[in-house]
């Protein structure tokens, strides 16, 4: 359905198959599917766990943390079952990459979850689907019924003994059902509230059993790094920040698309090579670098690698891999209103400080872009974004906290521009661009 | 009761899926609602049964989840997503034509009962935008052309029966 480009700087590893009619069992097998399972079946859970975390594989869902090394948390013995659940929730704005994975090549995020599963120890595994991404759940529905008819999926797959289950669900729309510990609530058949840590889902998850959560993503990644190799992998992208990812560029572009790049490449060659540059010859003004929860970049602090490591120091996030880039029609107060719009509607209401701070920030910011703006309001807005940071059972609070206190910080003199009753300076000249 | 065969093999499938009846609400509350149209007093009532919850605990759950609805709309439902990538692409520009074409406002139905819009918040098509959805299907790399292209396509079909 999504078009897909390509670029020659992609190096293909999670989209090798795009576009290969691999949602096919017998194309996916013809395409080494289910070859890196076998391999893993062979090897002790321990030797899978150190591969994956010597591949420098990170969690492709935000907020990298190192795949191997979350797989080990999980208890060798539990009295209750343990579980692997795929993160395909996907919405965080600016992200749309876990889609085209379940729409060209599901069994390889089946492959994944296999995978984590052998290493953990799991007999079971989900993976959840966003509401609104129903004909994806249609093929993924599809690809495990064929998985169990070849014998691949249920009991002692493979020949090996082992028996393993894997499971589709869908959600029904909601953003913070995303996150992780919502994403168990949803998946029990309840509101998506979080859940406060410790304990951790590695060790207390799903039903009480210790639970490996993972982007879809993250999960894809892992066939190619147990047949590659640690090394291979580790070496396509920067040092701690091993392989690829999939950058979702957007916005004010003339080449928009889902590119397979190494990570750690470099930002400015992303918007200007890979994306072809901004349209009708306008400027830069902005990069919002993985995902509308991530502090905005100014026109001049885009020469960075993209890696998780990289953009920390130049103060920012990687995050979801969502590259959304704004030219110099765009009003930073209505984009910061439209930012905090989305959160205000998304939180779930149960922590005090984002169920206050983002609906007292979305009434603010609508006044002040309306016109009715106080010099006061400038602060209040970073204070109350302030107040949520660190402060809620989970980071949808910081998640809207963070961008909000990026805009004002390096947007003051924009703000000001719409003080004193004047109207919004970007309304006029603010043509969509239908391309 | 009034689900089709599909939604009934499904439902019993998913059942032996988790540890706990409960686990299979969120899924099943909106292929009911494909079904029905909307999560009615009637379809609540089945599910918490069948589930062995109370009536409450379901409505909680639909309350939650912004799929999920408990009035009728319209047999097109058009969701015009204007957060950020879209935008900045026309996203608005597209639900303002919209509001205008269809003479109704967000969350709101035509009295011929074919079209309801909403403004929705990412769909996940910002690569491709701006973007809708009507129903599931997903419509991107929209202008207002194009958009008029695609609901006159939508009044076609909906003279036909489903
Ligand atoms: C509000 C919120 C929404 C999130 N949404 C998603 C999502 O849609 N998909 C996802 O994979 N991770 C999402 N995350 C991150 C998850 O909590 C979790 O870190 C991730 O799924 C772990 O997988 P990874 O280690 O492979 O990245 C979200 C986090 C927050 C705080
Ligand atoms: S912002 Fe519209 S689809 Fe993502």
């Amino acid at each position: 359905m999504a078009s897909l480009v390509s670029h020659p700087d992609e190096i293909r590893v999670v989209t090798k198959r795009f576009g290969q009619g691999a949602t096919d069992l017998d194309r996916y097998l013809a395409l080494d599917g289910y070859q890196a399972i076998q391999k893993a079946l062979a090897m002790t859970p321990d030797d899978i766990i150190t591969l994956v975390k010597n591949s420098g594989l990170r969690g492709r869902g935000g907020a990298g943390f190192n795949t191997g090394m979350k797989w080990s948390f999980v208890p060798k013995q539990s009295a209750k079952p343990k579980y692997v659940l795929c993160n395909g929730d996907e919405s965080e704005p600016g992200t749309c990459k876990d889609r085209l994975i379940f729409e060209h090549d599901p069994h390889s995020v089946i492959e994944g979850v296999m995978i984590a599963a052998l290493a953990v120890g799991s007999h079971t595994g989900y993976i959840y689907i966003r509401g609104e991404y129903r004909y994806l759940s249609v093929i993924m529905q599809r690809a495990l019924k064929d998985a169990y008819a070849r014998g691949f999926l249920g009991k002692n797959i493979f020949g090996s003994g082992y028996d393993l289950d894997i499971y589709w669900h869908g959600g029904a729309g909601a953003y913070e059902v995303g996150e992780e510990s919502a994403l168990m609530e949803s998946l029990e058949g309840k509101r998506g509230i979080p859940r406060i840590r410790p304990p951790f889902p590695a060790v207390v998850g799903l039903w009480g059993g210790p639970t490996v959560i993972n982007n879809a993503e993250t999960l894809a990644s892992v066939p190619p790094i147990i047949l590659g190799g640690p090394d291979w992998y580790a070496n396509l992208g920067t040092p701690k920040n091993g392989g690829t990812r999939m950058f979702c560029l957007s916005g004010h572009l003339n080449r928009p698309g889902v590119y397979e790049l190494p990570m750690g490449y470099n930002l400015k060659k992303m918007i200007y090579e890979v994306g072809g540059g901004i349209p009708g010859g306008r400027a830069l003004k902005a990069v919002v670098p993985g995902g509308s929860s991530t502090p905005i970049l100014l026109a001049d602090e885009i020469d960075v690698a993209m890696d998780f490591d990289s953009l920390a120091k130049a103060g920012s996030m990687l995050g979801s891999g969502g590259v959304v880039v704004l030219d110099d029609t765009t009003c930073m107060v209505k984009f910061a209103l439209r930012t905090i719009k989305f959160y205000q509607h998304e939180s779930c209401g149960w922590c005090i400080p984002c169920r206050e701070g983002t609906d007292w920030l979305k009434k603010t910011l609508t006044r002040f872009h309306a016109g009715a703006g106080m010099k006061k309001d400038i602060d209040n807005i970073y204070y109350l974004a302030e107040n949520m940071l660190g402060k809620t059972f989970c980071p949808l609070g910081d998640a809207a906290a963070m961008p909000t206190m990026a805009f004002v910080k390096k947007f003051r003199k924009e703000f000001e521009d719409h003080l004193d009753g004047k109207p919004c300076p970007f309304e006029k000249a603010a043509e969509p661009v239908m391309v | 009761m009034f689900f089709s065969d599909e939604f009934e093999a499904r439902f019993a499938d998913m059942l032996t899926h988790y540890p706990t009846r409960r686990s299979t609400l969120v899924p099943t509350l909106l292929y009911a609602q494909d079904e029905i149209g909307y999560l009615s007093d009637e379809v609540v009532a089945e599910l918490a049964q069948r589930l062995d919850l109370n009536e409450l605990e379901v409505r909680n759950v639909i309350s939650y989840y912004s799929m999920l609805v408990t009035k009728p709309r319209g047999k097109y439902n058009i969701q015009v997503c204007t957060n950020i990538a879209c935008m900045l692409k026309g996203g608005e520009e597209l639900l303002d034509h919209c509001k205008h074409k269809l003479g109704i406002g967000h969350k709101e139905t035509t009295p011929d009962g074919e079209f309801s819009l909403e403004e929705v918040e990412c769909i996940g098509a910002c690569s491709w935008a701006p973007a809708i959805q009507v129903n599931y299907d997903f419509h991107e790399n929209l202008t207002v052309q194009k958009m008029d292209e695609v609901l006159d396509d939508y009044k076609k079909k909906g003279g036909e029966i489903l």
